[in-house]
């Protein structure tokens, strides 16, 4: 088996714009007050001799590449913009890692961003170039594990409100978070419903927002002014599409069971539940938070009600998630998202988190999916 | 001996049904008299397929050697349906098609040719389609007689209902007519309408048809006639000394007034009950008018749901509103949807799977696959498949949602992942109440119309609640 990626690369710097309608700011507004945050925290002076490589992730952009290029007026060296569904921002992010490592570049610059809200539809766009596969909504794909997975373990519309709630706390402890309003299960359950089990409240909010990170070799990271923090693990894995894949079974997500595995090899871990400090996981929709813990194999299939009763991962339980608030509450600008949560990584394994640190956090997760979903990215750092 | 005449049948009633009393602004009451309403994903093309598709399991739908297709509410004024149909139901590709559109009596047209060709033999086996979904300007008094479903006969030798004689008889008049580009049907005075068009044409056809065959009025087990409402029915056949047990129930109050598919509607609901040497009379009226005479042989074999279990199935509509969605009669469900819809090239590449829901079977290892694809899911070979039908096929449900978000002109819209023949496939259901949604749901497909985006109906199938055992198919 190859060697990996753990621990040849290091994030010294890290930045992130506000997240939330922004209707007065550009793309470019937001990708230069999150690239500018990073360089500050790294203590670059001159981006356009200190930064090798560019690479991008974004769902919307409209120029591409140049997008980036231009607002950081970042020319004349490699600038890619990567896709991957909602796993984008955290693709953007293990390129970046795999050039540095390969020793192409010393310094790479990762900007994940998105601009969802020009498009003047509260949602997601609604497809109608098809016959074939309709409803195209996100709930409806993500909700179609609730039924089976409600019928199989006895969970309910209860035990995801209860996420919802406990994403909307977390939002509130953190600056630059779209919604800051607590709610009870109550306002969860009497929302208006978007594609059943999923009532308004389970559901992401779209936004629109930035968030960047410099990357360095092990050996150079020291010469950088903020702590350095490493990357023990990154993966990337796409699995077959729920809508075809004949042995899907509805209780959870093959791309997330894959790449976990992966990226516990590569970051040496075996004890997820115990290891993890902290961790950020894909809540496109509160279902999804739920199937993630059970993937990621932090409690048993059909355990995650237990866990959520108990607060296993409110902040102040045995592993906090989500602690900026997720996409719940902080925003979901897709490209931008797994940038985001590596942001909020590097904050709580420096201790910079403010109301929302998680004490003496050492190792972070950090996990996107997206598509149908058949897409996963997982990212794992460390203080060591 | 003639042999050759009808030798199998489907029929479909839509599930909706509109209480007449809502049209006069009363409260409906139970058992009261309400009409046929097909539903907001519903058009004549679709109601064919389903009437159709009732054909096949007691005959090889691959030897169908012509398809004709009556309506005079087609969603095209330039597209053949019959075409669509026949994709839709997997016939040959080398099988005739042809619309017989645009007057209430082109069923009897389709019939006359249909018998024609498999007398002189260039086919065996026809299929003659009839649906109607016509369209009433709201809240007139013609509205009220209307109703929708289809029909379709297998035509061919060795037939159970032997067609004698026929006789027609073309006339034109303006009794009631639709230009084109008008959305709904425009009538003359009703008491010039019946006279004047329906009765001097009908009972002149009738007449003549039992002159020719040297019959009489009592010799008939059953009479079924169109009608444009109850009362000129009655006393159209009274006159012409029909008893009342002889005259087929016209279905008003019950299905109305069902345009091109009313006569052979009638004739459907009487086809169980035939024995050997019942005389059956057909009467057509539209623009002149059309009368056979014809002679059960043998008893019919029974569809795997027949007109009486669609009448028994109906579910009422909670209100007026409910009907004008249905119908996409009000304004602004009507309002067609953005865009292009989906590409001409995509439809035609993609037409085996979205039109007729073939799917594709691994020769390898078996397992199903929808849409079709090149590598095998399972066991990875290439282009090592065979078709796989999955129109006919019972599914079940695995799992399902409600989707409120995506635009309907009914929400929510339920989707669901479906199993079937080894294969998953994500569909929209329809004709199903929300609390009936449950994992392992058994489930039948219908083809219906998923939008109107490019400004044309767009079809692909539809996933449903089993509604009757179907028996084995032979397609």
């Amino acid at each position: 088996m190859a060697e990996g990626l753990r621990n040849k690369v290091a994030i010294v710097g890290a930045g992130c714009s506000q997240f939330g309608e922004n209707w007065a700011m550009s793309a470019e507004d937001m990708i230069v007050e999150a690239a500018y945050e990073a360089y500050a925290d790294a203590g670059i002076e001159s981006p356009q001799r200190q930064i090798d490589a560019v690479f991008c992730g974004a769902l919307y952009p409209s120029r591409g590449s140049a997008e980036v290029a231009e607002s950081l007026k970042l020319f004349d060296r490699p600038v890619t913009l990567v896709q991957n569904y909602c796993a984008t921002g955290t693709d953007a992010f293990r390129c970046g890692v795999m050039a540095i490592a390969a020793g192409l570049y010393d310094t790479v610059l990762v900007v994940g961003f998105d601009k969802p809200k020009d498009r003047g539809v509260s949602g997601p766009s609604v497809v109608m170039n098809a016959v074939r596969g309709l409803p195209m909504t996100p709930a409806g794909w993500f909700a179609l594990c609730a039924a089976r997975y409600f019928d199989t373990y006895g969970a309910g519309r209860e035990d995801l409100a209860r996420i919802a709630v406990k994403n909307h706390h977390n939002g509130t402890l953190a600056p630059k978070s779209m919604l800051k309003r607590e709610i009870s299960v109550e306002d969860v359950l009497s929302a208006r419903l978007i594609s059943w089990p999923f009532g308004l409240y389970d559901c992401a909010a779209q936004s629109d927002g930035a968030a960047a990170l410099v990357l360095t070799r092990k050996d150079l990271a020291r010469g950088f002014n903020a702590e350095p923090v490493w990357v023990r693990g990154v993966s990337i894995m796409l699995s077959p599409n729920p809508q075809t894949d004949p042995d899907f079974d509805f209780l959870g997500w093959k791309p997330t069971r894959a790449a976990a595995r992966d990226v516990y090899r590569q970051a040496g871990i075996n004890d997820p539940m115990r290891e993890l400090d902290v961790a950020q996981v894909h809540d496109c929709f509160t279902m999804t938070e739920l199937l993630t813990y059970e993937d990621l194999g932090l409690c048993a299939r059909g355990a995650a009600r237990e866990h959520i009763a108990a607060g296993t991962f409110e902040l102040g339980g045995e592993l906090p998630v989500n602690t900026d608030g997720g996409l719940k509450t902080f925003g979901h600008p897709t490209g931008a998202t797994g940038v985001r949560m590596l942001y909020e990584n590097t904050l709580q394994l420096r201790g910079l988190a403010g109301a929302r640190q998680v004490s003496g956090a050492a190792t972070a997760l950090s996990h996107n999916i997206g598509g149908a979903p058949q897409a996963c990215g997982i990212a794992i750092l460390g203080r060591e | 001996m003639n042999t050759i005449g009808i030798t199998s049948y489907g029929a479909y009633i839509p599930t909706a049904r509109l209480p007449l009393a809502l049209l006069d602004g009363a409260q409906p009451r139970v058992g009261g008299p309400e009409k046929a309403v097909a539903g907001f994903d519903e058009d004549a093309i679709t109601m064919a397929v389903a009437a159709c598709g009732d054909c096949f399991p007691t005959f090889e739908r691959s030897r169908v050697d012509a398809l004709f297709f009556i309506t005079t509410s087609s969603p095209f004024a330039e597209k053949q349906g019959a075409a669509q149909i026949a994709r839709a139901l997997d016939l040959r590709p080398d099988v005739l098609t042809a619309d017989m559109g645009t007057s209430l009596r082109g069923a009897g047209a389709a019939l006359a040719a249909a018998l024609d060709m498999v007398r002189a033999d260039p086919a065996k086996t026809v299929l003659v389609v009839a649906a109607d979904c016509r369209l009433a300007p709201p809240h007139s008094a013609l509205e009220r007689n209307l109703g929708d479903a289809a029909v379709a006969l297998l035509i061919g030798a060795d037939a159970a209902l032997v067609c004698e004689q026929d006789v027609a008889a073309s006339d034109t008049l303006f009794d009631i007519w639709r230009a084109a580009g008008d959305a709904t049907l425009h009538s003359w005075e009703d008491r010039f309408n019946i006279t004047e068009g329906y009765q001097r044409n009908t009972a002149q056809v009738l007449r003549r048809l039992l002159e020719k065959t040297g019959t009489s009025a009592p010799q008939y087990r059953a009479v079924a006639c169109y009608g444009p409402d109850a009362r000129s029915h009655r006393a159209l056949l009274t006159e012409l000394g029909f008893s009342r047990a002889q005259i087929v129930d016209p279905l008003f109050g019950r299905v109305g007034n069902c345009g091109a598919a009313h006569a052979l509607l009638l004739l459907a609901s009487q086809l169980h009950a035939l024995v050997p040497a019942d005389r059956v009379l057909l009467g057509f009226y539209g623009d002149g008018a059309h009368a056979f005479a014809l002679r059960c042989d043998k008893p019919m074999p029974r569809p795997p749901r027949d007109v009486s279990w669609y009448l028994e199935r109906g579910r009422t509509l909670p209100d007026y509103d409910s009907y004008l969605v249905s119908r996409q009669l009000d304004t602004a469900a009507a309002e067609r949807r953005g865009g292009d819809g989906v590409a001409a090239t995509v439809h035609y590449r993609e037409r085996e799977a979205t039109t007729a829901f073939i799917g594709a079977r691994c020769r390898v290892c078996g397992t199903g696959h929808f849409p079709p694809t090149r590598v095998c899911y399972r066991c990875y070979s290439k282009d090592d498949f065979e078709p796989l039908r999955l129109s006919d096929r019972e599914g079940t449900l695995l799992s399902y949602t409600l989707d409120y978000f995506f635009p309907s002109p009914q929400p929510p819209v339920a989707a669901g992942m479906c199993a079937v023949a080894g294969a998953r496939v994500y569909l929209q259901l329809t004709d199903v109440e929300p609390d009936q949604l449950r994992c392992d749901l058994p489930l039948e497909f219908v083809f219906r119309k998923i939008h109107d985006a490019g400004g044309r109906p767009n079809y692909f199938w539809k996933a449903t609640p089993a509604r009757a055992p179907r028996e084995v198919s032979h397609g």
